[in-house]
């Protein structure tokens, strides 16, 4: 048994390390001297990135809560026509990647495109040029965030709102407080917590996105990072870049930490205290309606209307081998990273759930780290250690054994993979942890007790059990790969394309239209683990 | 302090009847209680008092103001009612002093810290306005919900399930205390249980209800003593329910022997009935020539409580002293302590049967 132990913990731990590597790499050139890059980067376009960093980050903190509240609000405390799919159809935009919305709205809102074109119809301006708003700017930029991100809002708010206890709100109304007082003062500030940690998810996307900002030509540390290391080639300043911006995602982490910590003294632990939701019929009812449509019509019919468009125009001419074989790199790519993730992920669960001791939880834990880093960052991380390992070994190997052994990892599908299972494993672990969870402790030893052996309990209660789980994991990474951007784009091998890219290169050639195939298809897979999740939260809600 | 009147009121939820038929009057100051099984309908009528629920029929007056009829329901906050949660309710994100504070606010700040400090020594947490409520105990909790429903000296102080979160040694106690914070600020209280023991200890009056009907409103001692239906006597306290018949005036023939009873009049000679036989109605003593088999026996820790078989082979239940322990199946002497049977007429035999509620 002692053995046994050990086997799981070392496993776990070497795991853990071995993810990690390309983080502990990057941190560690926080002690090499800067150079001139550096010095250059600090005079000109460093205050540029972080305050059009913090500008996002308002921006979208202030758009994503506008939107995310209210809906929630509604929705769990109010009946009202189309309410029964509102609340699922306002997840839809979780499918949607920020850089193809704003490849989408870039397409509407041009000189040439449907919008202005219908304007200068209404006004009868065929040569006067209509002052428009610019899409592409900062301000564009924390629309198009705000539209795809509430998402994360909205969901948190809606379950910390529904979980509250309905004797809260009444006692308030009973202690002599109005409507609006008891809104503001008793449910949004027991909500709070979780909607800071909403919040925090929504702007940790904010800072990770390198599409859309490089779309609209705002400089921010991932278009930074990007520019540092395809045109400058600076591994030392790339990497001390990467840090600075994994600082400001440390402390996203940190507040997320403490707001769920706070939320579960907040939540409410009476369920049978919940009342039903209070009927609104006539103006009430259509207000309701309107403030919960609208986020889905603009993050997701509209943009998806756009794309479709696109779709059906170049159909006859874009549909061909080529496309063929950039779903087939796609998927077979997302297939093979889905599975190595899922498989580590279900060896690190196991081991945390079957060891119960703190250095296997804190491996596990380490090893989940990827979600919070930005994709560029992880892929310079992964590409600087690589490419150290092959060209040591290149040279090593041309010195003793004159031959070269060329690029093993660096510049190859396994870096890629490594890149893409080390960002989302946690995605992974936390559907497999919470498949375990429902596998209590107490059903192995009852299993045990009714002389049941370790292989029955694990074929006839835990697979069974565990089905599901290790399908959403699956399903949830495959997605997460497909839709991934700068990751695939800074690491793929030379002349593998797949649909992410695809659509980003089409749109930097300013040819959106040629965008709109792939970007649909993304959309599409990306509708999957949408209606996954919606499913899972109708289920634990009946 | 009010007055409460609640006339003839009735609440449906989608088209079916919850309660129906309700009248209530409890003095200022008095401490009233609905007691029944879960299900009867008893929260919802202190939902309507409270305005969480509309009336269907009916009219409910705290003092001499109209608060619901079905044509008009003042707001919950318009309606100066306390009202203390099953779950407390209080506000997770406010410390007690805040929580307490949270009906006084349009008060002045000395006024508020005055009625506070005054509230937190009433329940016996003087020194905790700073504690969170998960720092609390429950029972701590149930106490800052009382002082919090309190703080504005409302109209009527209103209780569900108050003491239903806390464990079964504690719930007694508090309700004593409950009583004598209540008593102190002279507030007129209805409180909403489904246990006689917290209801008899805190309430001047008691109603029972089932079904959504009130189906007796009174003295604790009287419900015990003179159950108005079958289901009261089975609800409250222990006790079987024998055959009998009458036999002259105001005497009841049984297999216990001839009982006194209070009859109304139209019960006819020879007519059959059955009778409330409560184990304290029954004394064993070692002395009585009468003997009766032991059929089972439970021992309560202050006495055994034995089931024993009557001639007929009715059974009956019978106290006795703890020490006095008697194997199942050995016989042992019995005598009535019996000053008036309850009598019930026999064709409501069958509601006791279907709804027999043990009661704890």
């Amino acid at each position: 048994m002692k053995k046994y132990l050990n086997l799981w913990s070392i496993l776990t731990i070497a795991t853990a390390l071995l993810l990690t590597v390309p983080l502990w790499v990057l941190v560690s050139f926080v002690f090499e001297p800067t150079n001139e890059t550096w010095a250059h980067l600090v005079d000109t376009l460093l205050p540029e990135y972080i305050f059009n960093s913090l500008w996002l980050m308002l921006g979208v903190s202030i758009g994503t809560l506008l939107l995310g509240i209210p809906s929630a609000w509604f929705i769990s405390q109010y009946d009202f026509f189309g309410k029964k799919v509102l609340q699922w159809a306002l997840l839809l935009p979780l499918a949607m990647p920020a850089y193809i919305i704003a490849y989408t709205y870039t397409g509407l809102l041009e000189f040439e495109g449907p919008v202005q074109s219908f304007l200068r119809t209404l006004f009868e301006t065929q040569t006067v040029n209509l002052w428009f708003p610019e899409v592409r700017s900062v301000g564009g930029a924390i629309i198009m965030f705000s539209l795809v991100l509430y998402p994360y809002v909205y969901l948190l708010a809606r379950t910390a709102f529904s979980n509250q206890s309905h004797s809260v709100m009444h006692a308030s109304r009973t202690l002599g407080a109005g409507p609006y007082k008891t809104f503001f003062k008793v449910a949004l500030p027991i909500a709070r917590p979780a909607i800071i940690a909403g919040l925090t998810l929504a702007l940790m996307e904010t800072l990770a996105d390198f599409g859309t900002v490089q779309h609209f030509g705002i400089a921010t540390f991932t278009t930074g990072i990007y520019r540092t290391w395809t045109a400058f080639g600076d591994t030392t300043t790339t990497a001390q870049l990467s840090v600075l911006l994994l600082v400001f995602v440390t402390i996203l982490m940190m507040v997320e930490f403490w707001s769920r910590r706070q939320a579960k003294y907040f939540t409410g632990s009476n369920q049978a205290a919940q009342a039903m939701p209070t009927k609104l019929s006539g103006i009430k009812s259509a207000m309701a309606f309107s403030i919960c449509l609208l986020p889905i019509l603009f993050g997701f019919i509209l943009p998806s209307l756009q794309l479709l468009d696109w779709s059906i125009n170049v159909a006859e001419t874009n549909l061909n081998m080529e496309f063929l074989k950039l779903v087939w790199n796609s998927f077979s790519l997302a297939f093979i990273t889905a599975l190595v993730t899922v498989s580590i992920a279900l060896m690190l669960s196991y081991a945390k759930r079957s060891q119960k001791n703190r250095t296997v939880d804190s491996a596990v834990r380490l090893s989940a780290l990827g979600y919070a880093i930005p994709g560029t960052v992880i892929a310079v991380a992964v590409i600087i250690p690589f490419a150290w390992f092959d060209n040591t070994l290149d040279a090593w190997a041309r010195e003793t054994l004159n031959i070269s052994t060329g690029l093993l990892l660096s510049g190859t599908l396994f870096a890629l993979v490594f890149a893409y299972c080390f960002r989302f494993l946690s995605v992974a672990l936390q559907s497999l942890n919470s498949g375990f969870s429902q596998i209590k402790p107490s059903m192995d030893e009852s299993a045990k007790t009714l002389g049941a052996s370790n292989w029955t309990i694990l074929r006839r209660i835990h697979t069974p059990l565990l089905k599901s789980s290790l399908l959403t994991a699956f399903i949830l990474v495959f997605v997460e790969v497909l839709k991934e951007l700068p990751t695939t784009l800074i690491l793929r091998p030379f002349n593998f394309n797949t649909l992410s890219v695809k659509a980003y290169e089409m749109a930097a050639d300013e040819r959106l239209a040629d965008a709109g195939l792939p970007a649909l298809l993304i959309v599409i897979t990306g509708l999957i683990p949408v209606i996954i999740l919606s499913k899972m939260i109708g289920n634990r809600n009946a | 302090m009010r007055e409460l009147q609640i006339k003839q009121i009735k609440t449906t939820h989608q088209n079916t009847t919850i309660i129906d038929n309700i009248s209530v009057h409890l003095k200022a100051g008095e401490i009233g209680c609905l007691l029944g099984p879960s299900g009867c309908g008893k929260t919802t009528l202190l939902r309507s008092i409270a305005g969480l629920q509309k009336l269907t029929e009916g009219e409910i007056y705290l003092g001499d103001q109209l608060v619901s009829s079905n044509q008009f329901h003042l707001a919950i906050e318009k309606r100066k009612v306390g009202m203390v949660f099953q779950d407390y309710a209080l506000f997770p994100h406010m410390n007690i002093a805040d929580n307490i504070r949270f009906g006084i606010e349009h008060q002045s700040r000395k006024q508020q810290q005055d009625r506070i400090h005054q509230l937190l020594e009433l329940v016996n947490l003087a020194g905790k306005e700073r504690r969170y409520p998960h720092e609390l105990s429950g029972g701590q909790q149930q106490r800052v919900a009382l002082a919090r429903a309190l703080a504005a000296k409302p109209q009527i102080l209103l209780m569900d399930e108050p003491f239903s979160g806390l464990d079964v040694e504690l719930r007694e106690s508090l309700a004593r205390q409950v009583r004598c914070i209540l008593k102190t600020e002279g507030i007129t209280a209805l409180m909403v249980t489904h246990n006689q023991n917290e209801a008899f200890a805190i309430a001047d009056s008691v109603g029972v209800m089932k079904d959504g009907e009130l189906l007796q409103w009174d003295t604790p001692y009287n419900l015990y003593h003179q159950p108005n239906y079958p289901f009261i006597a089975d609800f409250i306290g222990q006790g079987v329910l024998i055959k009998g018949s009458i036999c002259g005036c105001r005497q009841v023939h049984t297999e216990l022997g001839v009982l006194n009873t209070q009859l109304a009049e139209d019960h006819a000679t020879g007519e059959k009935v059955s009778v409330l036989v409560r184990p304290d109605d029954i004394i064993h003593s070692d002395k009585s020539s009468w003997q009766l088999e032991v059929v089972s026996r439970v021992f309560r820790g202050s006495h055994f409580l034995f089931t024993l078989k009557l001639p007929n082979d009715e059974q009956v239940m019978c106290m006795s002293q703890s020490h006095h322990d008697h194997a199942v199946g050995s016989k042992i002497g019995i005598k009535l302590e019996m000053d008036h049977a309850v009598v019930f007429p026999l064709q409501n035999l069958k509601k006791v049967k279907a709804h027999c509620c043990t009661s704890v």
